[in-house]
């Protein structure tokens, strides 16, 4: 019963990692380049305008797609490293 | 054939399909009802999803939108989108193996409180209520210019192809439903933007026409873009924002909201297994993309064509004569959706930015008095084939895919209300004895009066249609968003905290909307002008349901933090929510 509690425990922990990590990218993409730091990234021209602006239309998009499919991935492989899959 | 019978015949066409589907998928108990007997497969869910989440806003309006506002709007993009990562990592995956009907029944057994199952229930009803308005309004507008039928008409049809899938077939029919709308919506959306991609820049896929070159000038699509706007007075398309904590809070409350919203979360009670639901994020959020993906290049591609087709030799040559005006001009002019008013009587077509101060000396040494062409933005997407001179066949598919988008969501959302009244209001709160054939029954006639009252709401759209929709996804990021979240994560939250999270994300989001939009949008009852240099730090009424939600979480906490907490079995349930384990067998309740 311990060890199962602390196996879950272990297990949402990792989960919460790989969330946080996520989430950071999410930020960074959307936030970040699209946004906030746009006038940072001015520099750097993608088809006739700034790197910002593709984050903004497109960039954003693609990285929030990769994003799930890599926390499914990433979790399916969890779930069975800890026992935990149905 | 005439453009009037193309359009019956596809319009028909796919009617004839969703009852069909709906005949086949006729939903047999309260399991099939409410969550399609949960055995949907993921891929089929996403696309279900797609359609569900992607309303008559998304179809007709989004694109019109990113044109008028270049970078400044692609708040919607990334916001309608980024919610899908919150969905994904921190609610979908723990609600499915929660593994019961509805949002507020995992509010309700979580916080172990029927105060807090009604404060769901009822932030539920005003999200989905306010939502179905503009999809029942976008179904007329579709009706009315496609099908030469009135308005009123056209929203009564609709009502009636919903009533029969939706009360029929429940959360089973409309799931199929959505799958085959899904497929019309999507193929009507990229094949005229592929066309018009194709004529201006020669590439087929318009995600990669955007970023390449103008076939004509040889210059980048959108530095062209930015220069024939610029020579008009406008902003560059591309240009940066000032406001850029505004911008970040719209976005935010957008994407917190998507998350937040009932219809959608539901869609992903309906999948076998916890795995299943991390899946179908991914896939709903790629079959959105195919349209957000294709969206801002309609925008900028359609916003050139516009520029180009009033000023065939550019800005300083004479722009074009009103009776040469092309074909679609006249079309929509009669839908009065594009306006005409020759104010320095030379019979040509003046369009400009009269706003811009900077600009004025240039209109008048060009002899130019004011800005004569006005555009309703939402026509861009219906007006592309005709725009793009597309074979009849191509309109007709619009049609039928703008009412498809406009009916999807409007089923989801009647689900979502229904299952709320019949499930959480009369089997959970009021009569816990119903017996599985009176709570379909139930289930079937609160769906009938919700889908009564969308009609009559549709009929007489109250003035504020607009700013309902910011308040959908205000309400929603404000108030249960927060307590879903924290019910899964905090194993601390108690009930008190749960409620009192609510009720304050609820308040001050309603209070900040009321004081700049009018105090429940009466007109003119608004506090506060409802200008930027008014708003609370330059956050805009739309942009609160951030702030609210961070208002939520900071009660919820400190109300939790000194009082009781919760007792062992929802500690030991919240243990249960966060591993996949098991998830097959707690449907079975």
């Amino acid at each position: 019963m311990t060890s199962d509690k602390a196996n879950a425990a272990a297990y949402w922990k990792a989960n919460v990692r790989l969330i946080t990590w996520s989430l950071i990218i999410w930020a960074l993409v959307s936030y970040g380049c699209a946004m906030l730091l746009r006038p940072m990234l001015a520099g750097i021209s993608v088809g006739g305008t700034d790197l910002g602006f593709w984050f903004a239309q497109q960039g954003s998009i693609i990285t929030f797609i990769g994003l799930i499919f890599h926390y499914a991935w990433k979790m399916n492989k969890l779930d069975k490293e800890f026992g935990v899959e149905e | 054939m005439s453009q009037f019978a193309i359009n019956m015949l596809f319009v028909g066409a796919s009617f004839a399909l969703y009852i069909g589907i709906a005949i086949w998928a006729r939903a047999g108990s309260t399991k099939e009802f409410y969550i399609a007997g949960g055995g949907v497969h993921p891929i089929t869910n996403g696309m279900a999803t797609a359609a569900d989440w992607m309303s008559a806003a998304s179809f007709i309006s989004m694109a019109g939108l990113i044109a008028a506002g270049g970078y400044a709007n692609s708040t919607y993009l990334m916001g309608w989108t980024g919610g899908y990562v919150l969905l994904a990592m921190l609610l979908a995956p723990y609600l499915r193996k929660f593994g019961k009907f509805t949002v507020p029944d995992f509010i309700g057994d979580r916080f172990y409180s029927r105060g807090a199952r009604l404060t769901a229930v009822i932030c539920l009803v005003i999200i989905s209520v306010t939502y179905v308005i503009g999809q029942m309004a976008g179904a007329g507008v579709a009706f009315s210019r496609f099908l030469e039928v009135s308005n009123s008409t056209g929203i009564w049809i609709a009502a009636a192809v919903v009533f029969a899938y939706a009360v029929f077939g429940g959360m089973k029919g409309i799931t199929y439903t959505q799958v085959a709308q899904y497929v019309v919506l999507i193929i009507a959306y990229t094949i005229p933007a592929i066309f018009i991609s194709l004529q201006l820049t020669g590439n087929p896929i318009p995600p990669l026409g955007l970023f390449g070159d103008h076939a004509e000038s040889g210059l980048p699509l959108l530095q062209k873009l930015d220069e024939v706007v610029r020579e008009l007075g406008f902003a560059a398309y591309t240009a940066d924002v000032d406001n850029k904590l505004n911008m970040v809070l719209f976005t935010l409350s957008l994407m917190i909201g998507t998350a937040g919203l009932p219809h959608v979360i539901i869609r992903f009670f309906t999948v076998p297994k916890v795995a299943d639901a991390r899946w179908s994020a991914g896939w709903t959020l790629i079959f959105i993309a195919l349209l957000y993906l294709t969206a801002p290049a309609v925008a900028s591609m359609a916003r050139l064509n516009l520029v180009t087709t009033i000023y065939p030799q550019g800005a300083e040559a004479p722009a074009l004569a009103y009776e040469e005006r092309p074909e679609w001009v006249k079309t929509w002019e009669t839908t009065g959706l594009i306006k005409w008013e020759d104010k320095n009587s030379d019979g040509r077509i003046q369009m400009y930015n009269d706003a811009a101060p900077a600009f004025t000396e240039t209109a008048q040494a060009r002899g130019w008095n004011g800005n004569e062409l006005t555009v309703n933005n939402d026509i861009l997407v219906l007006a592309n084939p005709e725009i793009a001179n597309l074979p009849g066949w191509v309109v007709g598919l619009i049609a039928a895919g703008a009412i498809a988008a406009a009916l999807s969501t409007a089923a989801g959302l009647l689900l979502a209300i229904s299952s709320a009244i019949s499930h959480d209001l009369i089997k959970t709160l009021i009569n816990p004895k119903i017996s599985e054939k009176n709570e379909m029954r139930a289930a079937r006639i609160s769906m009938a009066a919700a889908i009564l009252l969308a009609t009559y709401l549709g009929l007489n759209p109250p003035g504020f249609a607009a700013q309902v929709v910011a308040l959908a996804f205000g309400i929603a990021a404000a108030t249960l968003f927060p307590v879903l979240m924290m019910g899964i994560f905090s194993k601390r939250m108690n009930d008190k905290g749960a409620i009192c999270g609510m009720v304050a994300g609820l308040v001050v989001t309603l209070l900040y909307i009321f004081t700049y939009l009018g105090w429940f949008f009466i007109p003119g009852t608004n506090s506060l002008p409802n200008t930027p240099d008014q708003w609370f730090m330059g956050i805009s009424p739309a942009s609160f349901g951030s702030v609210g939600a961070l208002i939520n979480f900071a009660v919820a906490y400190g109300v939790s933090s000194v009082t009781a907490a919760p007792p062992q079995e929802i500690q030991d349930l919240v243990e249960s929510v966060r591993t996949p384990k098991g998830a097959g067998g707690a449907l079975n309740h």
